[in-house]
């Protein structure tokens, strides 16, 4: 076990950030202002959706005075809460799925020579850049043939539902997770799982005991990229969903298109909020476990 | 999931000793190309599943003939829907989406270089405060954040309210190009920020230091050191941000009143209003093989020059 | 039997794909078929796909509490999205709502069930007009739901007394010098059928330098069009984003309710009308459900209580003796006899709806 603790005080010594040099004077007073406006911009909407939804009119111009009616009225409709809990079921499945997928594929890719990986690569790259609407039509026209083959086959009844949605989310979110493991992997020395196996660590024992916990932030942050793709993803769940499998962003857009305006208001804050306490919970946890905790929260920081 | 792990199938792999008269160097070379085939196997057929046949599906969809109701008719197959592909109308809405990619992407870059830079000059805990800030918004529904785009912009909404009333007149901002382009930029912003802060952050200082203490001016020491060392990151920011807008759909229907056609809702109504399916299909295929090789060549130059 | 890891990878995934997709059919509980139904049978819960927003909020509940079986509702906003989810196949719905051109295009493409019309007693309440429709002879395979108006919704607080045309949002001396702007639905068929009405042409035709026509004066009338919307152009009349906007004769009436200075106008040169008709999918898996659904909704009280709760006009005789008069004799909901005799249906052109599409675009954008 002597030679896992000393790759991991290597790997702290890996981790040391470098701190920052303050640049000085005009520049430094410059950067401070874009920084602030920046995140006045960033955060405007939001500041503007929070207080609409309190607001008791109808009429977006104007202050009626504050009221929790838009929440009670909410609360009246059960569809929003089947739409929560179909969008949170596929969001969890599917990233769970995607992130051990994506994984093995950045693996594969990153730390092996074989045949057919180029092709590999190059193939995970095209879901990245293909345009939803194109993925969607792809999809529904599989699972179509697919419902044909197993009607054919074995005599199931297969429809659309939340399985094909789920499924759908994990064709295109493995390859997102592949990009952002790769990253972190690109950046970690061979060498230390190297000396692993040389000292007979068992390939297994080797990815779990040094290569998991070292690109155990590009894990994280591959899954939160998935969950939040998932979480927004419209035009493909639409396509492909069945009796009763509406998720949460295809209501909101047709909530949307039909123009209630205090409801989105209210449903967006809970969304929010419910995206916050995610936030807080994760970082909680990885906060007692020590160390890193932003690191995994911070996709693009892998 | 244990297929995953290199070590999924330890007894099948610890068979593979080296072969009698093959070099170590051989065999380690053969052991790792079989694990490697080995782990990529199950991403390789979810992909094959999810992927591919869907993708040669709507491959051959785009050789197909529109029926007269507007359902395909596979067979009678024909190119006349890639034929298509050179209408001004078609190279009009492409050229559009392009000019409205790279103007969003430019303006990501603008505002997020100096914010990303500022942010590495925070103190460590608040840069990490910063940084989950940066990302809060994110985590919401894009469309909702468009939406509160929407209401801000409005006539009636916050924004025009507070120029009419610093006696500025009148300002129709919603259904402008104006509105796609900051509802583009919005919901793309943090996807440059955060890789070009990963690349700003893993800078060494010193070389700027040491730059200064040569006598270069801080612009000198930005321009020769500092810039062509983050470039990585403005590379991976330009095209996480580049090709999301270029396919957009949800961010110039709200914002834009559909005034502006992009790629995006152009694909959209092929498939939809018009029920031409091969020639979405063809459409489709086309956009990805545009942005395989703009990508492939942005990559490649960017390459070439560091 | 030893299975070489390579083939153990591919079994995983198969598994894994196979268990998916029957979860993923594990709520179909039986198979669908063309057994007789008789009137007021159900054979499952309604797995309904209708219009947003498109019927009165104590109907489903009331459906569900008298047969003892659930209604699963989910929603479209347009033909077009509704033709694309029904015609790759396996949708798995039981009713759809689609209009008149989209009931066609379904019967000829073989996706809606023929109805048994024993099944659905209330048929009788039908008006006499409404029960051999053009696009669906005999309503063999459709029931009438709705019908509407396509129309202008005008600020007339603003504008005062307008004429009811076209030229509203055609015409550069009328359009062009409104104090605001214009929105246009985001719908090729009907904004280019809108300016072949003004143009006096036919608003299904397929003669190629009329539609060409049409599409000058959609591109000339881009100017002072602030948007192309189906969904929030009755919100963005109210809020005074824009002060005259095409749509859909009911969602203007709504969004009017309890507010001065709004009205509805179908112009003179002639107006789109058309009827969204209840129909039940090839494959769906509750024919019977589906049957005793149309049936309830043909109920004279329940065609009031619609009509009632989102101005549509109903095509329910029985409904009408049971509807609010004031609603009854409005024009903006019920057209004049002169009105109506100015309002044609959209159909489907075949071939030529590519170059609707095609031309709507390059005049838009």
């Amino acid at each position: 076990m002597s030679v896992l603790t000393t790759v991991r005080n290597a790997r702290r010594t890996v981790r040391r950030e470098p701190e920052g040099v303050q640049p000085r004077g005009r520049v430094a007073r410059l950067l401070s202002l874009h920084g602030g406006a920046t995140f006045l911009f960033l955060y405007l909407p939001i500041v503007v959706l929070v207080v609409l939804s309190f607001n008791d009119s109808r009429i977006v111009g104007v202050w009626g005075g504050a009221t929790l009616r838009w929440y009670r009225e909410l609360a009246g409709e059960p569809a929003i809460f089947t739409a929560l809990r179909n969008s949170i079921v596929v969001a969890l499945v599917s990233t769970v799925v995607a992130t051990a997928l994506g994984t093995a594929a950045a693996l594969s890719l990153e730390r092996f020579r074989w045949r057919g990986r180029r092709a590999f690569d190059g193939l995970l790259f095209l879901p990245v850049i293909i345009p939803d609407v194109t993925m969607a039509v792809m999809l529904l026209l599989l699972f179509v043939q697919l419902f044909d083959v197993a009607g054919a086959l074995f005599g199931l009844r297969a429809g659309f539902g939340l399985g094909t949605i789920t499924l759908s989310h994990i064709a295109f979110n493995v390859a997102f997770v592949a990009v952002v493991v790769r990253a972190r992997l690109a950046r970690l020395d061979p060498r230390l799982e190297e000396a692993a196996a040389d000292l007979y660590a068992g390939p297994w024992r080797a990815f779990r005991h040094v290569t998991l916990p070292l690109i155990a932030p590009g894990v994280a942050g591959g899954a939160l990229l998935a969950l939040t793709l998932s979480l927004d993803d419209v035009v493909i769940t639409s396509f492909v969903s069945g009796p009763g499998s509406t998720t949460l962003p295809v209501y909101v857009f047709g909530l949307i298109r039909r123009g209630v305006t205090p409801l989105i208001n209210a449903v967006s804050v809970l969304m929010l909020a419910g995206s916050m306490l995610l936030v807080v919970i994760s970082l909680t946890l990885q906060g007692r476990r020590g160390g890193g905790a932003l690191r995994a929260a911070v996709p693009g920081r892998t | 999931m244990r297929a995953t792990a290199p070590g999924g199938a330890p007894a099948a792999l610890r068979s593979d000793l080296p072969r009698d008269g093959e070099s170590p160097e051989r065999a380690a070379a053969r052991l790792a190309a079989r694990r490697g085939a080995l782990i990529a196997l199950p991403p390789i057929a979810t992909m094959t599943l999810l992927f591919v046949i869907p993708l040669a599906i709507v491959a051959v969809y785009s050789f197909a003939t529109r029926g007269r109701t507007g359902r395909t008719v596979l067979g009678d197959w024909n190119i006349a829907a890639y034929a298509r592909l050179g209408e001004p109308l078609v190279l009009e809405v492409v050229g559009r989406s392009l000019g409205y990619a790279v103007l969003t992407t430019a303006i990501c870059l603008v505002i997020g270089y100096p914010f990303a830079y500022w942010l590495t000059t925070r103190p460590m805990r608040v840069r990490a405060v910063m940084i989950v800030l940066v990302m809060l918004p994110f985590w919401s529904n894009l469309l909702v954040r468009t939406y509160a785009w929407r209401v801000l912009l409005a006539s009636d909404g916050p924004i025009p309210a507070a120029f009419a009333a610093l006696g500025l007149g009148e300002l129709r901002l919603l259904f402008t190009p104006f509105a796609v382009v900051l509802g583009l930029v919005y919901g793309y912003l943090p996807f440059m920020v955060l890789p070009l802060y990963a690349a700003l952050e893993r800078l060494d200082l010193r070389l700027v230091e040491a730059a200064r203490d040569l006598g270069a001016s801080g612009w000198e020491a930005f321009r020769h050191v500092t810039w062509p060392l983050s470039r990585p990151g403005v590379v991976a920011g330009s095209v996480l941000v580049m090709v999301p807008t270029f396919g957009a759909y949800v961010t110039p229907e709200l914002l834009g009143g559909s005034r502006t056609t992009l790629v995006g809702s152009f694909v959209v109504r092929q498939f939809l209003s018009a029920r031409d399916w091969p020639f979405g299909s063809a459409l489709s295929m086309a956009i990805l093989l545009l942005m395989l090789v703009a990508t492939v060549v942005y990559f490649r130059l960017q390459e070439d020059r560091a | 039997m030893r299975t070489t890891p390579k083939h153990r990878g591919r079994t995983v995934a198969v598994l894994a794909v196979t268990a998916l997709i029957a979860a993923a059919c594990a709520g179909g509980d039986d198979a669908g078929g063309a057994a007789t139904c008789e009137p007021g049978q159900v054979d499952g819960d309604l797995l309904l796909y209708n219009w947003t927003d498109y019927v009165d909020p104590e109907l489903v509940p009331a459906f569900e509490a008298e047969y003892g079986i659930e209604v699963v509702e989910d929603f479209y906003t347009s033909n077009e999205e509704l033709l694309a989810r029904v015609s790759a196949g396996g949708a798995g719905y039981d009713v759809v709502v689609p209009s008149d051109y989209a009931v066609r295009i379904m019967v000829e493409e073989g996706s809606l069930l023929e109805l048994q019309q024993d099944a659905i007693p209330n048929l009788a309440n039908l008006r006499d007009d409404f029960t051999d429709p053009a696009y669906d002879p005999g309503n063999a395979h459709s029931v009438p739901f709705l019908w509407g108006t396509t129309g202008l919704g005008v600020n007339v607080g603003l504008l005062g007394d307008v004429e009811p045309s076209w030229a509203l949002v055609f015409d550069p001396e009328v359009a062009g010098t409104l104090p605001g702007r214009v929105s246009l639905l985001d719908d090729p068929r009907e904004v280019l059928g809108a300016a072949l009405h003004y143009l006096g042409l036919d608003p299904n035709t397929t003669d190629e330098s009329e539609l060409q026509q049409a599409a000058d004066l959609v591109a000339q009338a881009r100017e002072w069009t602030a948007a192309y919307d189906s969904g929030t152009y009755q919100d963005n009349l109210v809020s005074g984003e824009v002060v005259v906007a095409h749509g859909y004769s009911g969602n203007f009436l709504e969004a009017f309710d309890g507010l001065e200075g709004f009205a509805y106008l179908v112009p003179e040169e002639g107006a789109t009308v058309w009827t969204d008709a209840m129909a039940i999918l090839a494959d769906a898996p509750h024919p019977c459900t589906a049957h005793t659904f149309i049936d309830f909704v043909l109920r004279a009280e329940r065609g009031a209580a619609l009509t009632e709760y989102i101005y549509y006009p109903s095509p329910n005789a029985a409904a009408e003796a049971l509807i609010d008069t004031e609603i009854l004799e409005d024009p903006a909901v019920y057209p004049s006899a002169a009105t109506q005799a100015r309002l044609r249906f959209l159909q489907d052109t075949g071939d030529f709806e590519t170059r609707y599409t095609d031309l709507f675009l390059q005049a838009t954008s």
